[in-house]
Parts: C-alpha cells; structure tokens; sequence
C-alpha cells in the first residue's frame, strides 16, 4: 500500500493534565507522606519519568484501614442509600467533565493510545459509576432479599492495563453497596487513581470512604492481609491471584479473583468475513494486547483458515503504532520493560517450538517499549504460545474442522474467561455459546464491555462477578449471612 | 449551437436491438455464474454475509481520524478534483447547466491552484448543453440515463434513454438497477440489463447506481455491487440522490469492499461513487479516509473514485479558504453554482 495519503501529527494535548513532581497517599480524605522508598512513573512511549510517587508501608496501610473503618462506622454505612447515590452521581458527572485530562493521563501513564483511553476508558468508567449511582438506594432488588448489608471495609488491588477503568469497576460497585475502599493501584500507573482522589475531594465525598495506597507488590499484599479488610477484590495475574487465595484462606473475608485468561476467538465458515477480521483486530491488539478477556488463540475453521488470515494481514498492515497521544494512533506502547520482555520472550518460545511468526513492514520508535502486532500461524494446541497468556500483542492461530473440535479445543485451556464465536447462523451461535466454559462469550463482536453485563471467569481466570446484579452481590452480606 | 430543447431521437425507439448479453460475460474466475437463474442466485447468496453493527462500529472509529493541516490540505483538493458536480432538478435550464460547467472549471474564480472538478453531471436533455460547455477542460460529462431515478420503465426506453445521452455527447453514465427485480429475486434479468446498457454506452464510462437505500441491507448492498461489477459496470454508485438514506458510510465501505475483493480474484479494478447526503468536508474526509484503509491509495483519484454531490463543493472551497489564509469566510465569498 503506498502512503498517498499520509496522516499529518494530530496529537492531543498534554497541557490539559497538571502532572505534580511528587504524589502522597490519599488516607482520610487528604495526600499525606508514605513511609516507604518513593516509586517513579514513567512514560512507557519514551521512558520519561513522570512523577514519584509515594510507597505505602504496612503502616499506611494500617492508618488507610482505620480510616476507611472510622468512615464506615461513622459515615458512610449510616448514611441514606440514596444521598450515597448523589455522591456516586457527582463522581461520575466530574468524570465526565474532566475525561480529557483523565485520558491524557491514562495514556501518559499506562501507554494505551488516546483514542481509546478518550472513547473507551474513560466513558465507561464514568458509565459505571453512573449505572451504580442508580443501584444505591434499590439494593432490595439485587436478589439477596430485603435490606442486604455491606461488608465494611473492602480491600482492592488493580492492574496496570485499564487503570481508571479497574478502579470504577472496583470502587462503584463497593461504594454505591456502603462499603469503604482502601485501594492499591497498580506499580507502574498509579496516576490516574490519584487524580481520581482530587475527584473525591471535588465531590467532598466524606474522608475516609476511599483511600488510596500506591506502592508494589508488598503494598498490595499488606492491603490483602489486614485483619481488619472484609473484602478483597483483586484484578491482576494468575501468580498472584493464587497467593491472595492462600492469604485468604481460613479468614473471614470475601474475596473476588479477576485473573488471566487464552481466550478462544472461534471463526465459522460462514462468519461475516470482513467484520470477523475487524473482531481479530479488535480481540488481540485493542490496548496492545493488554487485556486479560483478549482473543489471544484465532480458531479458525480450515475451510476458510488461508482466506481469514491473508485478510487478517491485510488489515494489521493499516495498523499505526506509535506516540499514544497521536489521536490516529491505533497501537501503543507496551507498558513497561519487564512486560515488553515477557512477550519478546514468548514470543521466542513460539518461534523455537515451530510456529510461523508473522509481523507487518514499519519501523518502531528507538526510545520506549514497542512490540510490533504479531501473528503466528501453524501453531499446535501444544505448544506454548497456544496456552500461555502472553498478555500483549500476539495471536496464535490454529484451526478445527466441525463445531465440536471447535468447543473441544476452545475449552482446552487451563482458563476460561471470556471467548467469541462467529458466524452468521443463529442457532450455531447459541448451540456453542452454551457449551463454552468462559464467562463471557460475545457472539460476533469482541472487547465490547457494559457496567450492566456481569464480568468474571472460569477455572484459572478466577471467580466472582463484577458488574451487574451478580457484581454487587461481592460487596453484601444477605439475611443468612 | 447545441439545440437548446431536448428533441428525443424519432427512431431511438424502434431502433433499438434486443437486449443481449455481452459476448464476454463475466471475467474468470465468474464465467459460469451466471449462466443460469439458480446458479447466479447461489453465487449472490454465498457471498461472505456483513455483520451491520459490525460494519458500523468500523466506520465510527474510521470516523473519528483527526486530519490536520497538510493531510486535510490533500484531502480537500483531491475531494474536489473527485467531485461530480450535479444538477438533477425538474428545473433545470440550459443556463443552469453552463454556469455550473462554468464553476466545474474553476471551483474558486479568486484562486488559479484550486483543481477543477471531475465532472458535471446532469440529465440526459442537457448533456449536449454540458459537454459544449466543458469541451476542452477534461471535465467529463455524466448524464443520468434509464428512467432516473426509478428506473420504473420498458427496456427499450431505458436503452434509448441511454443511446440519447450518449448521442448528446455524455462519457460517462448513471444508470439505475432495476430494484423491483433485485428485491423479487430476479437477479439475472438485473445482470442483463446492464450488460445491455454497458453495449448502448458505446465507449462512454458506466456507472451503476444499486439505490442501497431501496435495498436496505448491507447484505443487498454486497450482493448488488458484485452483481453490478460482474454485469460490466465500471463504477458503483451508492444512490440516485433521490432516497433517503442515501450515501452511507456503512454502505460505501460494504462497497469498498466489493471493489477490493472483485480486483484480487479478476484482476479488474472497479470505481466507486458514492452520492447523496456528502455535503461537508468532514463527511468528505472520512470517505477518503475510508478508501485509505480499506481498499488503499490504489482508489485514490477520481479515476476510481467520485463524490456524487452539489453543495458539498462550496464547503470544500470554503474549509480550503480557511485553510490558506487562516480564517473562515462567509457564505459568500463561494459561488452559488
């Protein structure tokens, strides 16, 4: 393809968002000092240091817990359902208001473009928040009989790749159900959470009802292990969902695993070719394949296997990868070093077990963590890159013959979160649709998300619910409880 | 002088051969497609189906490219040197018709650089009074021709309709399908009759307008646009201008997609021309930006790629006023036609 018609720089621009040299934690209602070695942010497109950013001590946490306990005592659990909902209903209107200095961050601080952190991220984390608003005041309604309480003081660890988003699906549900949050973001995208507590400032949302911890893993696990959190909602690896069960084991407290997943993306011969390939597209390489629900294995029926993936390539080679604030671009930078050396080493591994690797022309930027869209094909339900969650830009293709070889090698995986299906006959899609073991099965569109339709896993991928009637049932104790 | 009243030709009518097909026929690897009703239909319905809300979610991330500067400077002046110019009213006079062959020339009187347009079209009475007008310039003149824009006549009248058009000196035509036929499921008598309108053309140019807004479905849009290209057809066209909805974005990349897959099996590269409801840049950019990622720069240039449209050149001139010298102007700083 020639470049007759090149796109000039269209970049957003970042003056919008006032980034400060240093962040504190937000406990009680105000940024105060962290205890611990500060952490720096960077900018994964050019390895710039952002900020510094404080590291919470056990501690920290400990005051973040007493907080969110005092609030919960004092304030928040008393407080009328539905003036906890006008609270709910500020923060989502002020995300609104501010969702470009929130996208510019996001993309700043995570490396995902600004089309998506500006159309995907960020509506929706305001769209959650408005959806539970709306939930406040009817938890009669949620199924687990009359006036459900809440567990008190929920715990909640994020991950880096939607770190606004995470933090909406974590923090609505838990607030609008009278619960209060201490919540520990992600090591390497801390800044939009703490934005997000200027918002709850600018709401005058009561001290004390969200805390926000930043800090690494031992942060996140002193969150986790205090005996005095209720409920703990994680969103994040496999490794260290296992670790936090362990850690859970024996105690009081709840607990809901959001974790990886190998999604099958299953192409039938009859599928609507040109819009499957848009749902390929869309199932790998939205937010660089940083997606634990992406439709990282293409299952595709022989028939129409060498069809699908010469316009599959056709299609990546129309891709732009580049500055995440160019508002055309389509592909980002991979959020830090130690992820980009993850997937070169996968990637590897599938070269080395045999697979064909497959990337488009175009040159990557020298400076920042970049990792080209990557496809491969001939590649075996063996071997690794067909079963291992890769969590960036690579898809491994592989192929079956009837429905049933479809369901059989769609299901083999040790996860099972989410899964697609496509083909233009109605009845094929629900026979299938029922018989795959992941939690959600989109049926000729993928990555399409909703604070209305239930999220969560199978097997590996971990359990509970979020989002929905079935999300708030994490956050609440029924009359037998 | 060109006669200023349209006189239809006595003997267009009585004239006229029976309608044909093509020696031809489609080319490989089509040849046999059409070689029977059954056959023919069984080819149209196996066609890869379009997902709607699919083809919708693609055109609204299209959709929100941000063009600046000098890409949106290209842009412009390549949407203007695509456009055809038109002019499809009951009202329309000869003096009508030259002052829009006259701005066709020169879009912008106050700057030379401003490319002309690629072509005027009207309808078949006054093709003569355009092609006089535009003789010389390289413009071509389209005139609409078989009963436009229902299409709702004999064969014979529509094939002298187009013998007449051509006759008054157009090179290029519009002709409707026979959307009655489409939607009744007979898809062969469609095919012939644009094989038969593609011979009364003679050597001017042939588009095919489907009218998708009568069609409905994008699964139609597809089915028609393959019917069309393998009938002879050297352009798709979107629309008369006359229904609403008319050009779609959906429809045009459903189109677009048509001409891309047509070229990779035949080796044939058919134009595509979308029309009606294309009235500012911005919607004239996104078509651009269509074409560049999905088909790519091959269709770039009003060889292969028109604007039906009237007012939608005004707002081009003016966004490229803006452009130039920084500032907008008014509505009357461009030419009413």
């Amino acid at each position: 393809m020639t470049s007759l018609f090149e796109y000039a720089p269209a970049l957003e621009s970042r003056s919008i968002v006032d980034i400060r040299p240093s962040y504190g934690l937000f406990v009680d209602g105000e940024f105060t000092e962290g205890g611990g070695t500060p952490l720096k942010t960077v900018d994964p497109a050019t390895e710039e240091v952002l900020s510094e950013v404080a590291t919470g001590t056990d501690a920290d946490v400990d005051r973040a817990v007493k907080a969110a306990r005092r609030a919960f005592t004092r304030t928040w659990g008393p407080m009328r359902p539905a003036d906890r909902g006008k609270y709910l209903y500020r923060i989502a209107r002020l995300l609104q208001e501010r969702a470009r200095e929130f996208a510019v961050l996001e993309s700043l601080d995570n490396g995902k473009p600004i089309r998506e952190s500006r159309d995907v991220d960020l509506p929706l984390a305001a769209a959650h928040f408005f959806y539970h608003a709306g939930w406040a005041d009817k938890l009669d309604h949620v199924g687990l009989g009359s006036s459900p309480r809440p567990r008190g003081v929920a715990g909640q660890v994020i991950p880096w790749n939607f770190p606004m988003l995470m933090l909406a699906w974590k923090v609505a549900p838990a607030l609008a159900t009278g619960n209060t949050v201490v919540l520990k973001p992600a090591e390497t995208t801390p800044l939009t959470a703490l934005l997000f507590a200027e918002v709850c400032q600018q709401a005058d949302l009561p001290p004390g009802v969200v805390n926000i911890v930043t800090g690494a893993g031992d942060t996140g696990r002193a969150v986790v292990e205090h005996p005095d959190v209720d409920k703990v909602a994680f969103t994040g690896s496999t490794e260290v969902g296992r670790s936090i069960a362990r850690a859970v084991a024996g105690t009081r407290k709840s607990v809901t695993l959001e974790l990886g997943g190998k999604a099958a993306n299953i192409v039938f011969d009859d599928a609507p070719v040109d819009q499957a390939v848009e749902g390929i597209v869309r199932g790998i390489f939205f937010n660089q394949g940083h997606v634990c629900c992406a439709g990282s294995r293409l299952l595709v029926q022989e028939s129409v296997h060498d069809e699908v993936v010469a316009s599959l390539q056709r299609r990546i080679g129309t891709l732009r990868v580049g500055d995440p604030l160019d508002k055309n671009t389509d592909i980002g930078a991979i959020n830090s070093a130690a992820q980009l050396a993850r997937i070169t080493e996968l990637t590897g591994i599938g070269e080395t077990e045999g697979a064909t690797c497959w990337q488009p022309d175009g040159v990557l930027p020298d400076r920042g963590f970049w990792f080209k869209p990557t496809v491969f094909t001939d590649v075996s339900p063996a071997m690794r890159i067909a079963r291992d969650e890769v969590f960036g830009p690579v898809l491994s293709v592989l192929t079956f013959r009837t429905p049933d070889e479809a369901v059989a090698k769609a299901n083999n995986t040790t996860y099972g979160l989410s899964a697609g299906i496509w083909s233009e006959k109605g009845s094929r899609i629900l026979s299938i649709a029922s018989r795959l073991r992941a939690g959600v099965v989109w049926a000729n569109t993928f990555n399409e998300f909703d604070p209305t339709s239930p999220f969560g896993g199978y097997k590996q991928s971990g359990y509970g619910r979020e989002g929905g009637r079935h999300g708030l049932t994490a956050y609440l104790k029924g009359a037998s409880e | 002088m060109a006669a200023m009243t349209h006189v239809l030709d006595a003997d267009a009518l009585s004239g006229a051969p029976s309608p044909t097909p093509s020696g031809d026929g489609p080319p490989a690897p089509f040849r046999d497609v059409v070689a029977s009703d059954s056959a023919f239909r069984a080819f149209l319905h196996g066609l890869p189906g379009v997902d709607q809300v699919g083809a919708q979610a693609r055109t609204a991330v299209l959709g929100t490219r941000s063009i600046k500067t000098t890409a949106k400077a290209w842009a412009i002046d390549t949407a203007i040197s695509m456009v055809d110019l038109t002019t499809l009213e009951g009202s329309d006079t000869p003096g009508k018709v030259r002052s829009l062959a006259a701005k066709a020339r020169r879009p912008d009187p106050e700057d030379p650089t401003c490319p002309p347009v690629a072509a005027v079209c009207v309808y078949g009475d006054l093709a003569g009074v355009a092609s006089e007008a535009l003789a010389g310039t390289g413009i071509h003149t389209a005139a609409v021709a078989t009963a436009f824009p229902s299409g709702r006549a004999s064969r014979e009248v529509k094939l002298a309709d187009v013998r007449d058009a051509v006759g008054n000196g157009a090179d290029e035509i519009d002709m409707v399908i026979d959307r009655g036929a489409f939607l009744a499921g007979r898809y062969l008598d469609v095919y012939e009759e644009i094989v038969a309108v593609k011979q009364a053309c003679g050597t001017a140019h042939l588009k095919v307008i489907l009218e998708t807004g009568e069609l409905v479905t994008l699964d139609n849009a597809r089915r028609a646009s393959w019917l069309a290209m393998l009938a002879g057809g050297d352009f798709i066209k979107t629309s008369t201008g006359k229904v609403s909805p008319a050009a779609t974005l959906p429809v045009c990349l459903v189109m677009l997609e048509a001409v891309r897959d047509f070229r990779a099996t035949t080796g044939v590269q058919i134009g595509v021309k979308p029309a009606g409801g294309i009235r500012t840049t911005k919607d004239a950019v996104k078509h651009l930006v269509l074409i560049n990622e999905t088909v790519g720069a091959d269709w770039l240039s009003p060889e292969w790629f028109r604007f039906g449209a009237s007012s939608l050149l005004n707002d081009l001139l003016l966004q490229r006023q803006k452009l130039r010298t920084g500032h907008y102007s008014g509505p009357d700083h461009v030419s009413i036609d």
